[in-house]
């Protein structure tokens, strides 16, 4: 997709488990529908353990959020991107579906 | 050959039907349900005869460290004996398919004149391939639950040998082998019969990122070194995908696993990777991972927990065997890789990606866990 700020490509590229969108122009950031909250979700469970925190240079500042039951990543980094308008996966889901998934 | 078999496989049921093993059944015609490499399976009246994979030959799996005493031959013979023995065992009710005779106690596998070894199971019905929205997704992931639940020691006494290793990982190096072998590059004796090298650049490419993509699963993975021991230990399907749920009235209807091949003690997290590769490769709808995803968690009381750090690598390592058969089968065919096939291609180079690039992926795991 185009960066609706300057116009050049955007890259898609995978935060803990949330697909981001970054211009390789001006560097901005596009986040799809709740995947500002999924992020900040991650940052507060991050923050708990131990260990380095996430280097979010685009993090948002995190206050303590209500953990639910699913507020866990929603994929691996290595993860095709299933949100908002990359919509033709569900093509090859719903193509793909007779083979693929009934067999080894 | 095939031809043969099956006619081995049709007396074998016919026999069992006349014998009146199955309630009152009596059939003429017989399908053929599947008619592959590892396994042919035939469907008479009310029976279902399956001929299980031969043997492996031995240069499968050289770095296995657990050699067992005794040939190849017959140790196939007693694992399969202890998997039919796990369906028919009476804490397997509700969650395998039980063999038929399992009433009256272990039922033993049967020689076929040629060799192969043979079971009979009662027939139910699958889940629709043409149906995606009645895939049983919540029943699933309660299954797989329900399986991993079950204490390999409540199993032991019952059992004539020790519960063997779940074969996802031999499975998953088996589909590699195949690639290899299609592309002509097949390590050692690979059988020249067919043209080497003959993989279409598109397909040859496609090859060249799932190796990429196995080089950087873990050695267990791979089955190349047994599994950690925190990842050994629980009874798992070890190849569950839609084709192995049936629906049987003597069960009321609900669902059962079938297929106890590759059954034995493994990671429970590699019954759930195959729907986590589909899902990550983006063929599986959101929504249905979380259904199957969410019933699993449900039922084994996990909550809370990020499941991927345990999902990460058999995931990877479903993706590739996936993609693995997709180039093989493609390659047969003479046909470009379909969408669904690319899909886990891409999925692949994904993956070689995200490792070079490591520091999201450090950063993801956050030091909790580490199977790499």
């Amino acid at each position: 997709m185009q960066c609706p700020k300057c116009g050049a490509p955007m890259q898609t590229f995978n935060r803990n488990g949330v697909q981001i969108e970054q211009c390789g122009g001006c560097r901005g950031i596009f986040l799809d529908y709740g995947e500002l909250e999924a992020l900040t979700r991650l940052e507060s469970q991050w923050s708990q353990p131990a260990g380095p925190p996430p280097a979010a240079p685009y993090g948002q500042g995190g206050g303590p959020v209500p953990q639910s039951p699913q507020s866990y990543p929603t994929g691996p980094a290595w993860g095709a991107p299933h949100h908002g308008h990359h919509g033709h996966h569900r093509h090859g889901h719903k193509r793909g579906f007779g083979h693929m998934l009934f067999s080894s | 050959m095939a031809a043969t078999l099956i006619d081995e496989l049709r007396a074998f049921a016919r026999a069992a039907v006349e014998a009146g093993n199955p309630e009152g059944m009596t059939a003429d015609e017989a399908d053929v349900l599947a008619d592959r490499s590892d396994g042919t399976v035939l469907g008479y009246g009310a029976v279902v005869a399956k001929a299980h994979p031969p043997p492996r030959p031995g240069r499968g799996a050289p770095a296995r460290r657990d050699d067992r005493a005794g040939g190849e031959h017959s140790d196939g013979d007693v694992e399969l004996t202890v998997r039919l023995g796990i369906a028919a065992h009476p804490c397997l009710t509700g969650i395998l398919l039980p063999p038929i005779g399992a009433a009256r106690g272990v039922p033993q596998p049967r020689r076929l004149p040629g060799g192969r070894l043979a079971t009979l199971w009662p027939r139910g019905t699958p889940v629709s391939p043409d149906a995606p929205d009645a895939v049983p997704w919540e029943a699933a992931g309660v299954l797989l639950a329900r399986l991993h639940a079950v204490r390999p020691g409540d199993l032991a006494g019952d059992l004539p040998a020790p519960v063997p290793a779940m074969r996802g990982p031999a499975k998953a190096a088996r589909a590699m082998r195949r690639l290899r072998s299609a592309r002509g590059a097949g390590e050692g004796a690979a059988t020249g019969t067919a043209s080497p090298g003959s993989l279409a650049p598109e397909l040859a490419a496609a090859a060249d990122a799932v190796e990429t993509a196995w080089a950087l699963l873990p050695p267990w993975c791979r089955d190349e070194a047994p599994p950690p021991a925190s990842r050994a230990g629980s009874l798992c399907h070890g190849d569950f995908h839609l084709g192995q749920l049936i629906s049987h009235p003597r069960c009321g209807g609900s669902w059962l696993l079938i297929d106890v091949d590759d059954l034995g003690l493994g990671d429970p997290a590699w019954d759930l990777a195959r729907p986590a590769a589909w899902y990550a490769s983006g063929l599986l709808d959101p929504a249905d991972w979380e259904r199957f995803l969410g019933a699993y968690r449900h039922t084994a009381g996990e909550h809370c927990r990020d499941p991927w750090p345990l999902l990460d690598a058999p995931a990877r390592t479903l993706t590739a065997q996936t993609a693995a058969l997709g180039i093989v089968k493609a390659h047969a065919a003479g046909r470009p890789l379909d969408e669904a096939e690319s899909a886990c291609v891409e999925a692949c180079v994904r993956m070689a990606h995200v490792d070079t690039t490591s520091t999201t992926r450090t950063i993801s795991t956050g030091g909790r866990e580490t199977n790499t």
